[in-house]
């Protein structure tokens, strides 16, 4: 099937402000053509008739747990789960068992995401040896292998020098960094938001000042060293806005909203749900609004899901005791179309922050749909409504507040560099 | 709807009704207390696990004696030794708990909201005994009992809550009581001692002195406090403290002249509260330890008196 043509879809194609009904023929992995509707012969044809042909999505922010805890998950389910879900490429986080820190790592990461052939895995790598905050890894020899961006995610480099020298040495080698802003000497000993949900239910508050300092923080030292600076899964209203400043002034950042972010609040953590329980946790209304129009007006670049699968080990325990995190691929379309069904986004702004974005964002050469361009597709009903439950997850972890949800708006097909990788079969 | 059969899991969601009812089978447990034999055969034959994987004295105390007045079969489980402190999780500690065929289980826990994941996973039937800041419930009810006791009523009470509120459970569980009951409540500590929006989660009147929480009130109840929130920045230092949050025989001057005080214990003498207001007329702290083991009876009675089949 080296050659076909998906037929008479609605593109939806950011980057070209392409909104129409077209046929797009794909001939060796690539866009051949993209034509007027017609009829056209050909027994692999798709007919996508009634149907959304989107660029593939791409999640740069996204934990796939290999190597070292394929318990949770590894890199073939995670790009099962990701190839269901419309993304085509993931950026892998490098909190991995080991970490991320070394090219031989890299390229494993790299070579098993080709090995599965389900999705495109991009690893990013840590800023530091073992995100342990003490010594830079060497981002010449992780970009030469391979690395699309540095964090040290979960465990922000804390000390402001290190993190300095981080963004100025990342300059030479062309490398964003990503930085998970949170202040740990505030945050600490939180285990949610802080506010009337963590008084009434009596758990230690994680402030909005404790990613709002470190947001102002890294902001600064991306303008003084004029690094390249991405603020991962912004969850705070004053967060918005510093980064909406920062732009402004010409600072060379962005950032990302997580769809838990913008669908719930801290309300959702209580009766203890360790199925909320995340960092940044689940803020208030004012921050879930504030997160909606960053994406709206781009202050916040990109969705991505901060997909952190964890087994019933670390979930099903005592609120304090349960890991951070939720697994978020297989609904992150559905709930990003939200924004343009309830909160009015405009829709093809809402596909750009899922596809052309976050490749804006870390300088990938993914997320459109144009002539001689790689095929990567998503073909989407958006009118079909399913029900998110445990049978639907292809992740190994099933850590997911929005089970029992209805969702609107489901990936039918998607198609990785022209081969067909998850077609829906309803049964 | 009653409590046979019912969790209790915190005072959140219990109805005016149902504390009244407590409150009143608690006067007949008092009573039965105070014979020579205070023993009755209500649960006879009935199991009731006392899981304390938290430091206590007077609370598991006072469980384990309402079981036994109540003829029930008490077995306590503690911290240090237990399975817990081996790696056993929470889940496997209740199942295997479970497996033994308790009626109650009674659980005390350092982590808020414990005890509800214990509920989820146990046939028996889980009485909270403190979890974490979270909730007391029946250290509210105690406390609830010991006011009525005094004024006759709780509706229209003035109740004054000094300390550290942020760490309290003992706090939140009276606060949600009293609400419950038609008591006010206004509550004054360090402003690092004070949780976020109490005054709108709670429905009380978060007070900037001592004056203006005690002024006029019919119970003043003060909050244990650990010396650890000096360590972690939150206090400078005890004297202070003292000086500015304890309570004395000169600040109970500003309360009605026949207000009560009120400790959850243990009492940190001459912190919080000074020794001879501790021992005076006005201190009812051994009327509420005498009381939480009436209240513990009535509750352990009313869950399990429903379900006798």
């Amino acid at each position: 099937m080296s050659e076909y043509w998906i037929v008479n879809g609605r593109l939806l194609d950011p980057a070209s402000k392409t909104d129409r009904v077209v046929d797009v023929r794909i001939a060796d992995g690539k866009i051949a053509e993209i034509a007027k509707p017609a009829t056209r012969k050909g027994a692999n044809n798709i007919d996508a008739s009634g149907k959304w042909v989107i660029p593939g999505i791409v999640d740069i922010h996204v934990h796939l747990r290999e190597p070292g805890q394929e318990y949770k998950e590894d890199i073939e389910s995670g790009s099962k789960a990701a190839a269901a879900g419309g993304v085509t490429t993931m950026v892998a986080m490098p909190n991995t068992k080991p970490v991320l820190h070394n090219a031989e790592l890299v390229k494993h990461v790299l070579r098993r995401g080709i090995e599965v052939g389900l999705a495109r895995v991009l690893p990013s790598a840590a800023v530091t040896m073992d995100q342990k905050g003490e010594r830079l890894t060497p981002f010449e020899e992780l970009k030469t292998a391979g690395a699309v961006a540095l964090t040290d995610d979960g465990n922000p480099v804390a000390d402001p020098k290190l993190f300095r020298s981080a963004l100025e040495y990342a300059k030479a080698f062309d490398l964003p960094v990503l930085t998970h802003a949170e202040e740990l000497g505030l945050s600490c000993c939180g285990s949610m938001h802080e506010g009337a949900v963590s008084t009434e239910l009596g758990l230690g508050g994680i402030p909005r000042v404790a990613e709002d300092v470190a947001v102002a923080r890294d902001i600064m030292l991306a303008e003084y060293t004029g690094g390249w600076l991405h603020v991962c899964h912004v969850s705070t209203a004053g967060a918005v806005d510093l980064i909406r400043q920062a732009k402004a002034r010409g600072v060379r950042v962005t950032g990302e909203g997580a769809p838990h972010h913008f669908a719930l609040t801290h309300d959702a953590v209580r009766g203890y749900q360790t199925f909320a329980k995340m960092s940044p946790p689940l803020r208030e209304e004012v921050d879930r609004v504030a997160v909606i129009e960053g994406l709206r007006d781009g202050t916040l670049d990109a969705i991505a899901t901060d997909h952190a699968p964890h087994s019933s080990l670390e979930k099903d325990v005592a609120f304090d005791d349960a890991a951070n995190g939720i697994i978020g691929l297989q609904t992150m379309l559905p709930l990003s179309l939200d924004l343009w069904r309830k909160e009015k986004m405009p829709l093809l702004d809402v596909i750009d922050r899922l596809t052309t974005g976050p490749a804006r964002c870390l300088n990938l050469p993914y997320g459109q749909i144009k002539q001689g361009g790689v095929a990567d597709i998503a073909i989407v009903d958006p009118n079909e409504t399913w029900l998110f439950d445990a049978s639907q997850i292809l992740s190994k972890s099933h850590n997911s507040p929005f089970l029992g949800h209805t969702m609107t708006g489901r990936v039918v097909c998607t198609i990785l560099e022209g081969k067909v990788v998850f077609t829906l079969t309803v049964s | 709807m009653s409590l046979a059969g019912q969790h209790f899991l915190g005072l959140r969601g219990v109805s005016a009704d149902i504390i009244h009812a407590i409150l009143d089978a608690s006067e007949g447990f008092r009573d039965i207390s105070r014979r020579t034999i205070k023993k009755v055969p209500t649960l006879r034959g009935r199991t009731v696990l006392n899981v304390f994987l938290e430091n206590s004295t007077r609370t598991r105390i006072s469980f384990e004696l309402a079981a036994k007045r109540l003829s029930a079969d008490g077995v306590n489980m503690s911290a240090s030794g237990s399975s817990t402190s081996k790696g056993e999780s929470l889940v496997d500690t209740a199942q295997t708990l479970d497996a033994m065929q308790a009626d109650v289980i009674v659980i005390r826990h350092g982590q808020s909201g414990a005890p509800q994941v214990i509920a989820k996973h146990v046939k028996a039937r889980v009485i909270n005994a403190g979890d974490g800041r979270h909730e007391h419930p029946t250290q509210g009810l105690l406390d609830m009992l010991t006011m009525r006791q005094r004024f006759g009523h709780l509706e229209g009470l003035q109740v004054a809550i000094v300390g550290d509120v942020t760490h309290s459970r003992v706090a939140r569980s009276n606060l949600i009581g009293l609400k419950t009951m038609g008591a006010q409540t206004r509550v004054f500590g360090p402003n690092t001692l004070m949780p976020r929006e109490l005054a709108e989660v709670y429905g009380t009147t978060v007070c900037t002195s001592l004056r203006e929480c005690l002024e006029g009130a019919h119970v003043v109840m003060t909050l244990r406090l650990q010396k650890e929130r000096m360590t972690s920045g939150l206090l400078p230092e005890l004297r202070e403290y003292s000086r500015v949050y304890g309570l004395n025989s000169n600040a109970m001057k500003l309360a009605r002249p026949d207000a009560i005080v009120m400790h959850p214990g243990p009492v940190n003498r001459g912190v919080e509260i000074s020794a001879e207001l501790m021992d005076g007329p006005q201190s009812v702290i051994l009327d509420q330890v005498e009381n939480g083991v009436a209240v513990r009876a009535a509750l352990l009675y009313l869950i399990l008196g429903g379900d006798e089949s």
